[in-house]
């Protein structure tokens, strides 16, 4: 198993944490996950989708609220069909009106997130919940990055081949259509991803604070990069920065893993708008 | 800049033999509501034809029918090489993009997105950026490569716009707006370097403006569009036209290099009222 051979060599380092195997699972995941989230991040900020990957990671409660009224044991399923129609729904409709759609996805956000509460929530139960909303990076199992694995595989099968696409479609449908661009296809290949990504993580990353992760470090690369290579870059090597150190910090703090991190790459956003601000006047 | 066949392009309008985009009867609504209402324009192969008129005349929508994205009723046809054509290669540069100031694109990332399928994000390599150095000098943006897009002032970024809309060489090239933004010598520029395009490639140009004064020297035809086509022809006959005044209203004789006819008339028909 390739996954014994990471123990050992983690094993390895001199450190406390490193001979713990939760510690050793989760920064496999961290690896796996943080440059996956960066990627991601560059496209959803340069599109404005940053209200709208929130209401995806929001919709999970509802998707776990669903899974509980049909039965299901594990709520991965009925998390991501709804997810994935959330995704394909808000694409049409941006699609069909063109308008702003800041005030559709306040209203849907408000709706999906009392739904979620009020069915979760019947007979006192919600405390069984928590935990997703906190999520924990420790808990992960070699299955789960396995599914990690694939996404990210197909993220990056994706980048490659329509990267140049989404900087057309990004500034202009119309100019992009002229360059015989299939928008729709890119936007919605681009969401469904989106849906996969933020789902398959809502364990480890948590409701409240996936967002944060996918949001930050493309957010703060943006500050100090002049090209698109320098943000995919830099938004990678901050995202795998503050994941790596806030699942260490957090491990001797005994603080929730995904805060820390968001903490982190939080403190990388206040550096790098400084610089950029110091670097423009 | 006046051009040299204008008798020869009438004579041709009427047959089309030599149309390279020809548009009957077309109807364009957005629910109840009619957006352009049986146009018809005919644009010659290696034409520069100004479409201008107020706003809210449907220029855009123009441009957007023929670039397939709206639906219509009425007939739409290309030929490209004398042989009619479903697809023609349209390069087009739009009003304005839908970016922020400080977005990480630059003006290498977008040329260099259209010349090559190797993604940006990767990096440039070596043959990419000579290529993009290349189609940049040819509108003299070379120097501009490095820039964000979002930093480029109105004059530039429509010179890096037209340099992607003429890689690959399209058909037919539609310039939405090109006057929003850009001061009056960036204009001139970019007009010259439209103009001269006729020369290098076999590409017809429909531009879309209000900017009346601005391209009456520059193009072969001038076409008034408000909902329908009001007036076509050659630009000096389109100014000398009364209806001119009647769309575009008093605010016409403000602009001083109008020519002096259009002036005398909009006065004389202020008068007769």
């Amino acid at each position: 198993m390739p996954i014994d051979f990471w123990y050992k060599l983690v094993n390895t380092l001199p450190f406390e944490w490193a001979h713990y195997v939760f510690m050793e699972n989760a920064l496999l995941a961290v690896l796996l996950v943080t440059p996956l989230f960066a990627l991601m991040g560059t496209m959803v900020v340069s599109n404005r989708m940053v209200f709208f990957t929130d209401v995806l990671g929001h919709s999970a409660l509802t998707g776990i609220a669903i899974g509980v009224l049909l039965g299901f044991q594990d709520p991965v399923l009925p998390m991501l069909l709804l997810a994935v129609l959330l995704s394909v729904g808000v694409n049409l409709l941006k699609n069909m009106t063109r308008a702003s759609m800041d005030t559709v996805l306040g209203v849907l956000f408000a709706f999906i997130v009392a739904l979620g509460i009020v069915i979760l929530s019947r007979r006192g139960g919600f405390a069984k919940y928590t935990g997703y909303l906190i999520g924990d990076i420790l808990t992960v199992t070699p299955a789960q990055i396995g599914w990690l694995l694939a996404i990210a595989a197909a993220v990056m099968v994706y980048w490659l081949a329509a990267g140049n696409a989404m900087i057309f479609t990004s500034i202009s449908s119309s100019l992009a259509r002229s360059r015989k661009v299939n928008t729709f296809w890119v936007e919605t290949s681009f969401t469904l991803l989106l849906a996969l990504v933020v789902i398959l993580s809502i364990r480890l990353a948590g409701i409240l604070i996936i967002n944060s992760l996918l949001v930050l470090p493309a957010a703060a690369a943006r500050n100090i990069s002049r090209n698109m290579r320098a943000y995919t870059a830099w938004a990678v090597l901050i995202s795998l920065f503050s994941g790596i150190s806030g699942l260490i910090v957090s491990f001797y703090w005994g603080t929730a893993s995904g805060a820390t991190i968001v903490l982190f790459a939080a403190a990388c956003y206040s550096v790098s708008a400084l610089f950029g601000a110091g670097r423009n006047r | 800049m006046p051009s040299g066949n204008k008798g020869g392009g009438d004579g041709l309008l009427n047959t089309c033999e030599h149309c390279c985009t020809r548009v009957e009867d077309l109807t364009v609504k957005l629910g109840s509501n009619v957006i352009l209402s049986r146009v018809n324009l005919h644009v010659n192969c290696g034409e520069v034809v100004g479409v201008v008129g107020p706003n809210g005349a449907g220029k855009t929508t123009l441009l957007r029918t023929l670039m397939g994205e709206m639906p219509y009723q009425g007939k739409i046809s290309f030929r490209v090489g004398g042989n009619p054509s479903q697809t023609p290669q349209i390069g087009y540069v739009p009003q304005k993009l839908h970016l922020e100031k400080g977005a990480p694109v630059s003006v290498a990332d977008l040329v260099a997105s259209a010349v090559t399928r190797r993604p940006v994000w990767a990096g440039i390599d070596g043959s990419t950026a000579g290529r993009v150095k290349e189609v940049l000098s040819l509108f003299s943006a070379e120097h501009l490569v490095k820039r964000k897009i979002g930093d480029l002032s109105g004059g530039e970024l429509q010179r890096v716009l037209l340099a992607i809309a003429m890689t690959p060489a399209p058909d037919l090239l539609l310039l939405d707006e090109p006057a929003g933004g850009v001061d009056a010598k960036g204009l001139a520029l970019f007009y010259r370097i439209v103009r001269g395009l006729r020369q290098t490639h076999d590409i017809s140009v429909i531009l879309v403006t209000h900017d009346l004064a601005g391209i009456y020297s520059y193009v072969d035809k001038m076409v008034l569009l408000n909902r329908g086509v009001i007036a076509e022809g050659a630009p000096q006959e389109v100014l000398a036209d009364g209806k001119l005044v009647e769309v575009f209203g008093a605010a016409l004789w403000n602009i001083s290099c109008l020519p002096d006819i259009v002036k005398d008339k909009g006065k004389g028909g202020d008068n007769a009222d």
